[in-house]
């Protein structure tokens, strides 16, 4: 009998260090010519910002160290793109393609 | 963001086709932006590129589900293409722009080669998915796997009340190695989908199914109602739910979604016996995806070949681009113009591609007639009274097993 695992909705705040599971891939699609994510049955097609954020996305980066960045990149205020990236990484939290 | 795929694997044991995530889930961070982002109006580039092959490795295996959708003429194992004739398809997937490669069967780990075919279609940079009943594997063998690079592994399961599994698999002792191979999983890491072909004989049992994945550690669960096709058509009538048990697992899921969220991701496929619009059966005929049958016979999907007039090339005479892109069988359904009334003028038509072709020849013995599935179809009530007759018998008829060389019961 397998234990049971303990198991509870991972939540996005700005400290949660998201990262992709090992066995969901970014990748570039070269033949294509865009970015996609591999997920078990599912492949995702992320749009630029979202590629953009899931770069950064390795499990040692807050999401708010995420956000600083792309507010120096993007010249733009970080209280809306940290905002933004707080739902993003929710919903792909939700969807299974990243841990938090 | 937008989800491309076909999302279910056509895979033996899931008896799917196509799931209702097919749709484009809501883009990520909507609201007002300040920055700059993305136009979203990139047609996905799906049209002439497959993004999914299911790789039927072999036919053997164990179990004897009623409802498997391996046809009812399978191939001899000896026919089956050899190790380095995988690699060699595998490779050309690959170039021909293939993301997604699901391996299965019958019993995919059947296949004492099996460690070889993930280590190369791994390295040729495809998503490897192994589609299986779990019972042959052995944790040395799952850690092999995982070593070859094998990314998901997609468990189905007969019923979680032990005795009614026994007796829909006809294969003894199976729920408990299964519910090993979830724990090995768990120890080594490896992210696990729980596949539920659900039917007349194991639809009750949903809630305990739906816990029995959460406590295996499932980060997927497909409720897949079964798809009536080769021995699932042939059972029908020992398989099919009435309508008010369908529309209950509709209910069941919804709420086992609220209640997991963030914790376990459902697909969900219902059956089309009862829905008022078809599925796009494998997204499209010849749009996404296709399906290799262990000889090498390449099918635009599953039950392709009970469709009178196809000709299926071989991987073993011809590339896998030559018959993708040219292939008879494929060019024969892809797109719309094959259509008649009333898809041809229905705006539906690039969204459903107007059905099933094989539910279509079964009904109506001619694929280009719109899908009974379909409420528009001069078939459709036919179609729903059959199912509506056969879930209200009484006693169902005892299941004719699935079995290699030979369709007695
Ligand atoms: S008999 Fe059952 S376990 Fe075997 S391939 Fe068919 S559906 Fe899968
Ligand atoms: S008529 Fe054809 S295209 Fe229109 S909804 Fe029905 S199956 Fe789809």
């Amino acid at each position: 009998m397998t234990t049971p695992t303990p198991r509870t909705r991972a939540i996005a705040v700005a400290e949660a260090k998201p990262a992709l599971p090992r066995h969901i891939k970014l990748r570039h699609d070269a033949g294509r010519g865009r970015w996609i994510i591999l997920a078990p049955e599912r492949v995702f097609e992320p749009d630029d910002t979202a590629v953009e954020v899931l770069k950064l996305c390795d499990g040692e980066r807050t999401v708010h160290d995420i956000a600083a960045q792309l507010a120096k990149d993007y010249n733009a205020p970080i209280m809306e793109i940290e905002g933004d990236i707080v739902q993003m990484v929710q919903d792909l939290a939700d969807k299974g393609v990243l841990r938090l | 963001m937008n989800e491309i795929e076909p999302v279910v694997a056509e895979g033996a044991h899931s008896s799917s086709s196509g799931a209702e995530g097919a749709q484009t889930s809501p883009r990520i961070a909507e609201g007002a932006q300040a920055w700059p982002r993305a136009d979203h109006s990139t047609e996905p580039a799906c049209g002439r590129a497959p993004m999914g092959l299911l790789a039927e490795l072999t036919y053997r295996c164990p179990l004897q589900c009623p409802y498997c959708s391996n046809p009812l003429e399978m191939d001899k194992p000896s026919t089956e293409l050899s190790t380095a004739e995988w690699q060699r398809v595998f490779k050309e997937a690959a170039e021909l722009g293939i993301l997604q490669l699901h391996l299965s069967g019958g019993e995919p780990t059947a296949r004492k080669d099996l460690e070889e075919l993930v280590k190369t279609a791994s390295q040729s940079g495809m998503y490897t998915n192994l589609i299986t009943a779990g019972v042959l594997l052995t944790k040395d063998r799952l850690k092999a796997l995982q070593d070859a690079g094998l990314d998901h592994l997609q468990l189905s399961i007969q019923d979680v009340d032990e005795a009614n599994a026994e007796k829909i698999s006809a294969y003894k002792g199976g729920l408990a190695k299964k519910r090993e191979l979830c724990g090995w999983m768990h120890a080594l890491g490896m992210p696990l989908t729980v596949n539920a072909p659900i039917h007349r004989a194991n639809i009750e049992n949903l809630p305990a199914i739906v816990e029995f994945a959460v406590a295996m550690g499932a980060n997927r669960l497909e409720v897949a109602h079964v798809q009536y096709y080769a021995w699932a058509l042939k059972n029908r009538a020992a398989l099919m739910p009435t309508r008010e048990q369908m529309m209950k697992t509709v209910e069941i899921v919804d709420a086992a979604k609220e209640k997991y969220k963030g914790i376990m991701v459902f697909d969900f496929v219902v059956p089309d016996y009862y829905a008022s619009r078809p599925k796009p059966c494998m997204g499209g005929w010849g749009r996404g995806s296709m399906n290799i049958t262990p000889s090498g016979r390449v099918l635009p999907c599953h039950a392709a070949e009970s469709i009178p007039g196809l000709e299926f090339d071989n991987v073993r005479n011809k590339s896998l681009s030559d018959i993708w892109l040219t292939g008879q069988a494929f060019e024969k359904y892809r797109g719309t113009s094959w259509m008649k009334e009333p898809c041809r003028s229905c705006d539906r038509r690039e969204i459903d591609w107007g059905g099933c072709r094989c539910q279509a020849m079964m009904m109506t013995g001619d694929p280009t007639n719109v899908d009974p599935a379909c409420g528009l179809s001069p078939r459709h009530a036919e179609f729903v009274a059959l199912a509506t007759a056969e879930s209200h018998v009484t006693t169902p008829p005892p299941f004719v097993y699935r079995r290699l060389g030979g369709t007695v019961g």
